[in-house]
């Protein structure tokens, strides 16, 4: 039975194993495609020196599987545990979110190092990475003061 | 040992599908982890647990790595230390602002054909390569 009414979801023990199995696999992925290491990113980013394309092949295999998943969703009337799929609906360009993209691309573009890998690498014990994390959190922190 | 030098990163590539996939099939949900963070900042009601459970699976997710794959977690660490306090802050700030990172804009953004999220992977792929070419000037 499902009320098309907003009703909160509720997370029951299944939802949360598939939770749990999405951020292991998730987080063995970018341990695997090395894009855990700064470095790799970086060589990425160095479009004027010695480039080194990986990304993109990490880029193509999450999408290969991404894009029928989440177009098959498009056919769904709910999600398989879940009442309501949660997706931004939003389609115009505003300032914010392009002022948003430039502030992160230039942060990512600093040290190599984007959320999901910072929180994955946390498992090397280097300080920087811990320092990064810390400092993460106080932007957005910052942010939702400043915004709100 | 590689045939393909990019084997690994297609195949780890293709097990982050296979994560947001089970995400937003299973639970309805977008996979981007600064927002799932952003919630341990700010919390919002009935949605802490499943993204508490989300973020330490994550974690756990490169504890297991070395144990599967039979090497330290590849992590190189190259700069002073408040390169990373200032990529930290700036990152945390500009994905909030932005509303959404790789993964949220440029996984699952795209796989949905989203044009904010298309024009969002666009402007911080390019800011960053100009960023680190900067940087790379001036360091040397």
């Amino acid at each position: 039975m499902t009320t098309m009414h907003a009703a909160p979801d509720k997370f029951h023990f299944g939802n949360l194993l598939v939770i749990a199995l999405s951020g292991i696999l998730f987080g063995l992925g970018l341990g695997i495609s090395e894009m855990v290491n700064p470095q790799r990113v970086l060589g990425f980013l160095d479009v004027l020196g010695d480039w080194d394309p990986t990304l993109i092949f990490v880029m193509l295999g999450a999408l290969i599987v991404a894009v029928p998943g989440f177009q098959a969703a498009k056919l769904m009337h709910k999600p398989f545990l879940a009442i309501t799929f949660h997706a931004p609906s939003r389609r115009d360009i505003d300032p914010k979110l392009v002022g948003g993209a430039v502030l992160f691309g230039i942060g990512w573009g600093l040290a190599g190092i984007c959320p999901g890998p910072s929180l994955v690498a946390l498992n090397s014990m280097q300080s920087e990475i811990g320092l990064f994390v810390v400092a993460m959190l106080a932007g957005i922190f910052v942010h939702d003061k400043v915004f709100s | 040992m590689n045939n393909f030098p990019y084997l690994n990163a297609l195949a780890g590539g293709t097990l982050i599908g296979v994560a947001v996939v089970l995400m937003f099939l299973g639970n309805g949900r977008i996979t981007g982890i600064s927002g799932i963070v952003g919630s341990v900042v700010k919390p919002e009601k009935g949605q802490t647990l499943w993204r508490v459970v989300f973020i330490i699976s994550l974690i756990l997710g490169g504890t297991l790595y070395p144990l599967l794959w039979g090497k330290p977690l590849p992590v190189e660490i190259n700069g002073p230390w408040y390169l990373y306090l200032i990529a930290g802050l700036v990152v945390g700030f500009g994905t909030r602002t932005g509303s959404g990172c790789t993964s949220g804009h440029g996984i699952c953004g795209i796989a949905r054909f989203s044009p904010r999220s298309l024009v969002a992977t666009v402007t911080f792929i390019l800011a960053a390569m100009i960023t680190h070419t900067l940087v790379n000037a001036i360091a040397g």
